[in-house]
């Protein structure tokens, strides 16, 4: 280590000010404290600091998603097997996942790391390390085949447009990750929807068995199948098609649990959100009309994007309401929008990402109204003492 | 007895280094300082030179804004140097004290017998007048100002703070004097505020004339901004005056004595510290000789004040005017390998992302590095979670930062001081440097009324 140590010490000059690669800086800088929390010490303020940094933080959310990414990955693998009517070993299928489901996750941060590393040189800021979650994000709420360009396209466009443009890290009104999504939805829409872009190889059509459809509950309930649907159990522990990482409820729960624990993302959040969707479904129960609406309010959370939206998305603490009692609001709103479009618009069968993009929207109006209060409560206080 | 106010939000750091309750006799520092920077917001003009020779309770510099506001001499002796740093503003006046400690005599008196000029007058002769603070903006109090309260904190709850009840022992009759003093400058109450949770001092308890309110609950509950904002909150346009009670039992002894006594105890604490005691020496002394054959090591951080709060001073540093506790903690000027990844048993932290969690009752050795660097603000709700007040700390400090005067007072920059920040400081992710935003906002928000 002592090695590593001297060498960095003897290159660092090259990088400062004057020195050889000084536009590099901040990408030194960052390669540097990945390796080593700096020396720096304490010059106003509070002398002594919390162990916790931002890197730290990534490093519990992404610990956090990995359950998901396992489990989507081995599913890649299994969805595919169904498909082509054949069955493998646990490792076979992972394996199968993993070829899969790697260049995309690698093309999403090659792109995504290379625009942030740019903007922070420019800026001469560090490089933030915000976008290590969302470069596993995207890769895990778009369907396995979308073809790597678009992946790096649809990136790009959100880091660019969704985040540098607002001014980069923790200045962004929309979850970046999402907008990746919603860019890829819009742009490419017969690669991110239909009953054919959910399982690897149907596009192709190569050796699909008869009978197999390949649509994601929600889209088997939009066209009227709600027969077809997979039982609660094999929803619940995601033996379906969708999203590479969403079709699993019990790996969501556990990387929720890790959030919660941990307290990287606020509970109020996911509790609202899950408080929202079983409301609306409950509502919409009361007044089915349409097999659709009599469907369980509970079934609403396991299907589709709900779990990976309430527990990943949703909390995203820049793009999400700011105040403890916003983020109530904000997370029933979420939750009661994504039932409403889901289930009364067909076109999108998947309401919540839509949903969250909305509120985001809404979050700094929430957060100004609950704000207002306290500033009112405030005066209200000082004319109170006044008159007495 | 009034009730039990709770305070549920803060957090209490537990470090290594408590001073033991035993009052050592310091070996007596030579040299003394005054630290015009100590005090917040004034502008000193010096009223002596190099050479000269003064005594105790002679005035060494004034405020250009309140010129009534001495600043004096702790001890009798001769001007050694006046340091000066950039743009040749004054740092320290240092005076090298005499075998023979001579007094400028004041006035001997009961304060209940004097109106309040007279009482104003002698305090700022004195030099104990800038002792008295006032919030909002946390500066000296403006004599001409009449405070709806005043307000004593008697207990400190910052880390390794010394337990002023033990520091008071004994002087209930200077703390009452004191307190008979300050109830003239006040149409409003004076408001005691004592810790709930273990019995305080008879110096307190047996107090005439002032409220006693009990708090209890972890850091901030000691901080007397939180104090007030749960008794009485400050509205526009009101003052609140805030003193320590050592303080308050110097100016019990100035009415008594009739000279300025600047002694008072103080406790010297800190992991890197050999024998953490108590000690009695005189405001503004040199801390070098109580750490002679008293250390543990020596790539250390001196400091003056608390770790939250605290001025940092070297070696040979100076006792800051406000300050009971010198704390000295190692530096943290070292690389830490991949220390943002491993499981991090020794790293102490508010949240449960290290394993040092799991030792709830352990005593932690903390060292200055920042442990991470600055970054744009992302995480939302830590803050609120360390102050316990009815504000919003995030939207106070983008409005600060926005220089949004409109907005700051609306937020409530009116109830708060930087120290009631320096909890949200300790634990900010992002590492922002929050009691100098603090700072900032208050002094131009006070620029502004003026």
């Amino acid at each position: 280590m002592k090695l590593l140590r001297k060498y960095i010490d003897k290159i660092k000059p090259n990088f400062d000010k004057g020195g050889k690669f000084e536009k590099l800086h901040s990408s030194f800088e960052a390669f540097e404290s990945f390796l080593y929390v700096p020396d720096v010490v304490t010059s106003k303020g509070s002398h002594i600091r919390d162990a916790i940094d931002m890197k730290r933080t990534m490093s519990a959310v992404i610990l956090a998603v990995l359950p998901a990414l396992l489990f989507g990955i081995w599913n890649v693998g299994y969805q595919h097997a169904l498909s082509i009517g054949e069955s493998g070993t646990i490792l076979e299928l992972f394996w199968f996942g993993f070829l899969k489901v790697l260049p995309i996750i690698i093309v999403s941060y090659v792109v995504g790391l290379g625009i942030e590393f740019a903007f922070a040189q420019i800026r001469g800021h560090e490089v933030n390390e915000g976008y290590l979650v969302s470069g596993i994000l995207i890769p895990l709420i778009i369907p396995v085949d979308t073809p790597l360009w678009m992946v790096a396209l649809a990136t790009a466009f959100a880091v660019i447009i969704g985040k540098e443009a607002f001014g980069g890290t923790g200045m962004n009104i929309l979850n970046p990750a999402l907008t990746a999504r919603a860019f890829l939805f819009f742009a490419y829409p017969s690669y991110m929807s239909g009953n054919m872009v959910w399982v690897n190889g149907l596009l192709q059509n190569k050796n699909i068995v008869d009978g197999f459809s390949g649509a994601t509950p929600l889209a088997e309930i939009a066209s009227g199948n709600i027969d077809n649907i997979a039982s609660v159990k094999d929803m619940f522990l995601g033996f379906i098609p969708g999203s590479i990482g969403e079709t699993s409820t019990l790996a969501i729960i556990i990387g929720a649990i890790i959030l919660l624990y941990t307290g990287v993302a606020s509970w109020r959040i996911m509790f609202s959100v899950i408080l929202g969707g079983l409301a609306m479904g409950y509502i919409f129960n009361l007044l089915a009309i349409n097999p659709y609406m009599e469907i369980p309010p509970y079934e609403h959370l396991i299907m589709g994007g709900f779990a990976f939206g309430a527990v990943f998305m949703a909390t995203d603490p820049v793009s999400a309401a700011q105040t403890n009692k916003g983020k109530y609001i904000y997370g029933f709103l979420i939750g009661f929008l994504a039932i409403i479009i889901r289930v009364l618009n067909p076109a999108y069968p998947e309401g919540m990402m839509l949903a969250i993009l909305l509120m985001n929207v809404f979050a700094p109006l929430i957060d100004y109204y609950v704000i207002e209060a306290n500033i009112r409560k405030r005066l209200r206080r000082a004319k109170n003492n006044l008159i007495t | 007895m009034s009730k039990v106010i709770k305070i549920r939000r803060g957090k209490n750091i537990n470090l290594q280094g408590k001073a033991e309750k035993i009052m050592i006799k310091a070996k007596v520092s030579e040299t003394y300082a005054v630290k015009p920077i100590d005090f917040v917001g004034i502008m000193p003009k010096l009223l002596v030179e190099k050479g000269d020779i003064v005594k105790a309770g002679s005035p060494l510099f004034f405020d250009k804004y309140q010129p009534e506001v001495k600043f004096t001499s702790p001890v009798s002796g001769v001007i050694t140097s006046i340091n000066r740093g950039e743009r040749r503003r004054i740092l320290e006046i240092i005076i090298k004290a005499d075998k023979n400690q001579e007094f400028i005599k004041f006035e001997k008196a009961n304060p209940k017998t004097l109106d309040k000029e007279q009482i104003i007058k002698n305090i700022q002769e004195s030099g104990l007048w800038p002792a008295i603070k006032q919030r909002p903006y946390s500066v000296i109090a403006n004599a001409k100002d009449t405070p709806k309260a005043i307000f004593i904190s008697a207990f400190d709850s910052a880390p390794l703070a010394p337990d002023i009840d033990f520091i008071v022992k004994g002087e209930k009759k200077n703390f009452q004097t004191g307190i008979d003093a300050l109830a003239k400058l006040t149409n409003g109450k004076i408001h005691l505020n004592i810790n709930a949770d273990y019995p305080a001092a008879d110096t307190f308890t047996k107090v005439k004339d002032v409220q006693i309110n009990k708090f209890t609950g972890p850091h901030p509950s000691g901080n007397v901004g939180i104090q007030i904002n749960k008794i009485c909150p400050i509205n526009k346009g009101e003052i609140i005056w805030v003193i320590n009670p050592q303080d308050v039992i110097s100016i019990g002894r100035l009415f008594i004595e009739g000279k300025y006594n600047a002694s008072k105890i103080i406790a010297l604490a800190g992991s890197e510290v050999k024998y953490p005691k108590y000690h009695k020496i005189i405001n503004g002394a040199c801390i070098s000789n109580l750490l002679v054959d008293n250390l543990l090591s020596n790539n250390n951080r001196y400091i003056s004040g608390n770790v939250l709060t605290g001025t940092k001073i070297n070696k040979n540093g100076y006792l800051g005017y406000y300050d009971s506790l010198i704390t000295v903690i190692p530096e943290g000027n070292h690389f830490d390998f991949l220390g943002w990844a491993l499981p991090g048993f020794k790293k102490y932290s508010f949240t449960k992302m290290f394993f040092s969690w799991l030792m709830t009752d352990k005593e932690f050795k903390l060292d200055t590095n920042l442990k991470g660097g600055k970054r744009a603000f992302v995480m939302t709700g830590d803050y609120n979670k360390l102050l316990p007040m009815d504000i919003y700390p995030v939207q106070l400090i983008k409005a600060i930062l926005a220089e949004d005067i409109d907005l700051m007072e609306k937020l409530g920059i009116y109830e708060i001081a930087e120290e009631d920040f320096a909890l949200c400081e300790f634990a900010c992710t992002s590492k922002t440097d929050l009691q100098s935003i603090i700072r900032k906002g208050l002094d131009l928000m006070r620029k502004e009324m003026s």
